[in-house]
């Protein structure tokens, strides 16, 4: 390929939320800045900007990736996912959302968006993950706000709905 | 921060990318998963004025076993090779370490010669190809060459690869029948850098130890089989040897007591496996 010139915006192309999408960046361009500014899609959160929070994680090809250690030139025909993919439609939750909804897994909402992709990039390749599982995928990320407890019990119930199987209706504040 | 301007170049094939450093020299990095260079492009650490993206180049995607090793090239991510069936076989050092490389969300990005590349004092995938007495495969556009781990590290993010340089590929030497292997590290946090990690391989005559995050690098020995106050000796010399610092993390003392306490117990670990598959 040509090489780009850092002074110039570039044309990328790649499926976001599984519809083409477009934006012009400058070679460093970080993945988060150019959905956020170029984009509109401020669901993904900046966090630390060097990898370490999590609050920026987004899905690439189905794995999960900090948005702000990604260039948005290297993203060219890949298929990205972000949070805003999560709701069936506007006013309806995803499973996973709904169950950190019940389980009040989130207080200022400021990591809430990476840890989601995290678990949902997780649990479609892992259905059946384990407890410890999902708290090594979580301890990926940084929450400063509910001492991690709710968000577990939030990824094991939604893991089970996920599966198929019946959960209890008390909501446990873990 | 963001980082300061580069050019880009996603190259297409080994020789572009080969081409494209031989040209610009220091001016250039490799970028691969980009979970060691982003951070400090985004700090502004370093800025190069040429980026030369890896991760499309085919040929350097899937790992081969080739010579009783596995030769894992610079597009392999972490995750890749953690999952591979059998890895625990094949590499237990690795399927032991790999785990406490960043977390799944880095690991999905980040590739093995990337860290390698890096060269971090305290990185464990540096520490476990030392361990195994594994090779740096270089090549640039005029040459190829291989390079024993304990050589290719030379300092503080300091390597032996040259500015028109590709770390082509990591030779890790498979599973050796008789010989036990074991990992264990100590840092504030899962994911975070460790304070102290080490690596041990056992087989019937030898035992060998590499240690990360004292030295500027990660550093090896090689002992006959002890035991006892023997072994104990040998654990405090190497402890001294390594010029523990003192940093925010952990004063030097307590680097020294985590050489003399980790080491002798992967050491034991690895001893005992050797054993049990002599046995």
């Amino acid at each position: 390929m040509p090489r780009l010139d850092a002074v110039r915006r570039h044309e990328i192309v790649f499926s976001l939320n599984g519809a083409p999408a477009r934006v012009e960046v400058e070679p460093r361009t970080l993945l988060t800045d150019a959905l956020r500014h170029g984009l509109g899609m401020t669901g993904t959160h900046v966090g630390c900007e060097h990898g370490v929070c999590g609050a920026c994680t987004v899905a690439i090809d189905g794995e999960p990736a900090r948005a702000c250690l990604t260039l948005a030139v290297a993203v060219e025909g890949c298929e990205v996912r972000t949070v805003e993919a999560l709701a069936p439609e506007p006013g309806r939750l995803g499973v996973l959302q709904a169950a950190f909804r019940r389980h009040h897994a989130l207080q200022c909402g400021f990591c809430t968006a990476g840890i989601l992709m995290s678990l949902d990039a997780y649990l479609r390749c892992r259905p059946h993950a384990t407890r410890a599982e999902l708290t090594e995928v979580i301890g990926g990320h940084l929450c400063r706000c509910t001492g991690y407890a709710p968000i577990i019990a939030a990824a094991v119930e939604a893991a089970a709905v996920l599966r198929g199987e019946s959960i209890e209706e008390t909501p446990s504040h873990a | 921060m963001k980082p300061a301007r580069f050019d880009y170049l996603r190259a297409a094939s080994l020789d572009e990318a080969l081409a494209a450093i031989a040209r610009h020299g220091d001016e250039a990095r490799i970028v691969a998963g980009g979970q060691s260079l982003v951070p400090m492009l985004n700090m502004r650490l370093t800025k190069p004025g040429l980026l030369v993206d890896v991760m499309r180049i085919e040929t350097l995607r899937t790992p081969r076993r080739e010579n009783g090793a596995l030769v894992v090239p610079a597009g392999t991510r972490q995750a890749i090779l953690l999952d591979r069936p059998h890895v625990a076989d094949e590499l237990p050092l690795l399927a032991a370490a790999l785990p406490f490389v960043g977390h799944v969300q880095t690991r999905a990005r980040g590739t093995l010669c990337g860290s390698v590349a890096h060269a971090d004092p305290s990185a464990e995938i540096p520490l476990c190809l030392v361990a195994l007495e594994g090779e740096v495969h270089l090549r640039s556009a005029k040459r190829a060459r291989r390079v024993r781990a304990d050589d290719f590290f030379v300092g503080m993010m300091v390597t032996d690869r040259a500015h028109d340089e590709l770390v082509e590929a990591i030779g890790l030497p498979l599973r050796a029948p008789g010989t036990g292997y074991a990992f264990a590290e100590v840092g504030r946090r899962h994911g975070d850098f460790a304070i102290v990690a080490c690596a041990a391989v056992v087989d019937g005559r030898r035992m060998r130890l590499a240690v990360g995050g004292v030295a500027d690098r990660p550093t090896a020995r090689d002992w006959p089989l002890l035991d006892g106050t023997a072994l104990d000796d040998a654990l405090n010399a190497l402890a001294w040897d390594l010029g523990a610092g003192e940093d925010i993390h952990a004063t030097a003392r307590y680097r020294r007591d985590l050489v003399r306490r980790l080491g002798r117990r992967v050491l034991e670990q690895a001893a005992e496996e050797a054993r049990r598959c002599q046995g």
